[in-house]
């Protein structure tokens, strides 16, 4: 029983990032009708804003300390960084240690920015091309982005560590009657899941209470008639992509604590979210998000020992095979609608 | 000639011409001037020209026909390495069975996973290739390594029983593969001048190999079959509504395609007898993508010039470094040639990957058919200016080139 529990909250945070990408991807397609192969570089992209805010945070400038020397003898450099001159040394300190947060707030014009530019310069001319052309094109655009990654932050993984506060683990048995220790749960993957839920939340109160998100529900229904009734469609198609992209890029910045950001880690999450937007069904919003979490929690469920002993290397295949079965067996995938991408 | 058209074959004379001669063709630098790292002409690197050439003809009979946009191919590639090197390992060394093992393997593979993944089109279609694909490549990883030797990969080693060849050599070596004796490494070296040419037995073997497979390729393109795929891409609802089922068809192509990819994989594996489970992980099927679109999906030739473009920059571009660079533009005041080596550092070297998207972008958005439509536009240019008339008839009749 312990471990059931302990395996399904470890899949809800891996969970949480499928089923945050997947959205944005859903929201592309459902949109734009766009299939759009660079999201995981977004992903990246919003991970390595992190990198780059806690980078800028810790920017120091050195002071020799005549009073004290080091182990050679010479007077000792202390480096301080800027935040802790300006703001002193508390306030500069905490800044620092919750540089991911923050970075939240700091990638979300730069990841609305990119969609912007992404869509004016580029998809834009690829509305009315296959959708063979649409996967090629923005697989190009996925390894220039990642490319120029490498190129500016190097090819190893880059540590971004979790505020200090937020580190420690959950003992998540202790409160529904466990012994201690038992099933214990990271406290960032908590704030993972509550960060995912709130964000999912969000989109979806957006799309449903507002007179924007009515508008642009009406375009992917019938994008025509809403051209017709003197809509401007695209430019809120337009603004679509930047919050996608945005949704993207924050859940790239609040999952660099819990793997370190490196210049591949869009493309691995690519594939995979891809089989988790046709699992949900293209075009359906909810279905991305359930088929994100089933998923995930498959996957964990799937790498504990007893199912592995019982079914070798189901660990590393429960993803594909279930998105083959499903597709076999629904074509159009868990909530996918009629008529959409079927020829 | 052959069954082909005066077109078609001189077509084919002109590539076995190219492939024939590529030892000289690729070597125009004396070896020992500053341009000697634009050669090309060493065995490892034609051979892969012409491997890769082969996997991205048979992707075109699957992609350029059909349309079914595979991103899984590179699974068959994979399958067809593996059973090459268990072929050295069992039997012997030498390629001729390894090889036809490796084709009928991979052939049966794709029979299964086009099967099933051939009951949806689209993008749903790739993404079942994909999952495929990826299934192969983690299994080979993890739970398969006692067949795929995990991450370390599939090697020939002195314990190896090989029924019909030597375990091991008189002198107490690993045997190197051949075909009835003649060494696939063997290398002929011509000296004429300052240049240095090397003729490889293995490149001589692939390269006869690609010329079979371009002409059937090019048999499957003209025949009536061909025709059938061709009209799978252009309207296959209309087709089910004639009362015809598409699917045998499509399976057929993706059959041959994935026995092409095969039949490269166990060249790979012929010359150098080592499988690993990289090979079959879906960045190498996104390669061939790549190869065919940058080429021309569709045409005849595109696949072929697409592979030798993109293996030909990703070995010549990645070995340019900064120095090469501060060489070339040294005539430049310093300032400037710092600038306009930090710029295009950018882009060489390890940064050749970026040149590749970039231009794979470019291609995809102006050139939708590749360079061999840019080569066509430009000679329509050219010829435009020399002639009046419009000398298009002879174009309108293949419309696929």
């Amino acid at each position: 029983m312990d471990a059931i529990i302990l395996q399904l909250l470890n899949g809800l945070d891996k969970g949480s990032a499928y089923a945050l990408i997947a959205l944005g991807l859903t929201l592309i397609f459902g949109t734009l009708g766009v299939v759009n192969f660079a999201h995981g570089a977004l992903f990246m992209i919003g991970a390595f804003c992190a990198v780059t805010l806690s980078k800028l945070f810790n920017i120091s400038y050195e002071t020799v300390d005549p009073t004290r020397k080091d182990f050679l003898g010479n007077p000792l450099k202390i480096k301080e960084p800027y935040l802790e001159h300006w703001f002193g040394h508390d306030l500069g300190a905490t800044l620092i240690d919750w540089a991911v947060p923050l970075a939240i707030l700091f990638s979300i014009p730069i990841m609305i920015a990119v969609g912007f530019i992404m869509e004016r310069g580029l998809i834009k001319h690829f509305y009315k091309r296959p959708h063979a052309d649409q996967i090629l094109v923005t697989f190009g655009l996925a390894i220039v982005l990642q490319e120029l990654i490498k190129h500016y932050y190097g090819a190893n993984p880059l540590p971004t560590p979790a505020p200090a506060a937020l580190t420690g683990s959950f003992d998540f048995g202790a409160l529904i009657g466990f012994d201690p220790n038992v099933v214990i749960y990271p406290y960032w993957r908590l704030v993972y899941f509550a960060f995912a839920a709130v964000v999912i939340g969000a989109v979806f109160a957006f799309l449903q209470f507002t007179t924007f998100g009515m508008v642009v529900r009406a375009g992917m229904a019938d994008r025509e008639t809403v051209g017709l009734l003197g809509i401007n469609i695209d430019k809120r198609f337009t603004i679509m992509f930047g919050i996608a992209a945005a949704v993207a890029g924050m859940a790239g910045v609040m999952y660099a604590p819990i793997n370190s950001p490196n210049y591949h880690m869009g493309m691995d999450f690519l594939v995979l979210s891809f089989v988790v937007v046709v699992v949900g069904g293209m075009g359906s919003l909810p279905g991305a998000v359930a088929a994100g979490f089933l998923l995930g929690i498959l996957e964990s469920f799937a790498s504990m020992n007893e199912i592995k002993s019982l079914l070798p290397g189901i660990d590393q295949i429960i993803i594909y095979l279930v998105a083959i079965i499903i597709l076999l067996t629904r074509p159009r995938g868990l909530m996918g609608r009629k008529g959409v991408m079927e020829e | 000639m052959l069954g082909l058209d005066k077109k078609d074959f001189t077509l084919l004379l002109v590539v076995a011409a190219l492939v024939l001669l590529a030892p000289f063709i690729l070597n125009p630098f004396p070896a020992d001037s500053a341009m000697a790292q634009f050669n090309a002409g060493y065995p490892d690197l034609m051979q892969r020209f012409v491997i890769f050439g082969i996997f991205a003809i048979g992707f075109n009979i699957l992609f350029g026909l059909t349309g079914y946009l595979s991103f899984g191919h590179a699974a068959f590639l994979g399958v067809g390495s593996y059973s090459a090197v268990w072929m050295f390992k069992l039997l012997s060394m030498n390629v001729i069975p390894a090889i036809i093992l490796a084709v009928i393997v991979s052939g049966v593979f794709a029979l299964v996973i086009g099967f099933v993944s051939l009951r949806r089109t689209g993008i749903y279609f790739s993404i079942l290739t994909l999952a495929f694909a990826q299934m192969s490549f983690n299994l080979a990883y993890s739970v398969l390594t006692p067949i795929t030797n995990g991450e370390t990969g599939l090697q020939i080693t002195l314990n190896d029983p090989r029924i019909l060849g030597v375990s091991a050599t008189a002198e107490g070596g690993i045997p190197v593969t051949n075909l009835f004796g003649l060494e696939m490494r063997g290398t002929e070296v011509l000296n004429i001048g300052p240049w240095a040419f090397q003729f490889n037995n293995g490149y001589y073997l692939c390269g006869v190999i690609m010329l079979i497979a371009f002409y059937i390729s090019i048999r499957i393109f003209r025949s009536p079959f061909g025709l059938m795929l061709r009209a799978i891409k252009a309207n296959k609802t209309r087709l089910n509504y004639t009362g015809l089922n598409t699917r045998p068809y499509a399976l057929a192509a993706f059959v041959i395609s994935g026995m092409y990819a095969g039949l490269a994989g166990g060249l790979l594996a012929s010359m150098d007898p080592l499988a690993g489970a990289e090979r079959m992980q879906w960045t190498a099927s996104g390669e061939v993508v790549l190869m065919t679109i940058l080429g021309g999906a569709g045409t005849l030739i595109g696949p072929v010039v697409g592979a030798g473009f993109i293996k030909y920059f990703e070995n010549i571009f990645s070995k340019i470094n900064e120095s090469v660079l501060h060489g070339w533009f040294s005539f430049l005041p310093e300032g400037m040639e710092n600038g306009v080596v930090w710029v295009t550092e950018h882009f060489v070297g390890p940064g050749w990957h970026l040149t590749l998207g970039l231009l794979f972008m470019l291609v995809v958005t102006f050139l939708p058919g590749g360079l061999v439509e840019g080569g066509q536009k430009l000679a329509g240019l050219f010829r435009r200016k020399s002639k009046s008339e419009a000398p298009d008839g002879a174009a309108q009749k293949h419309p696929a080139e």
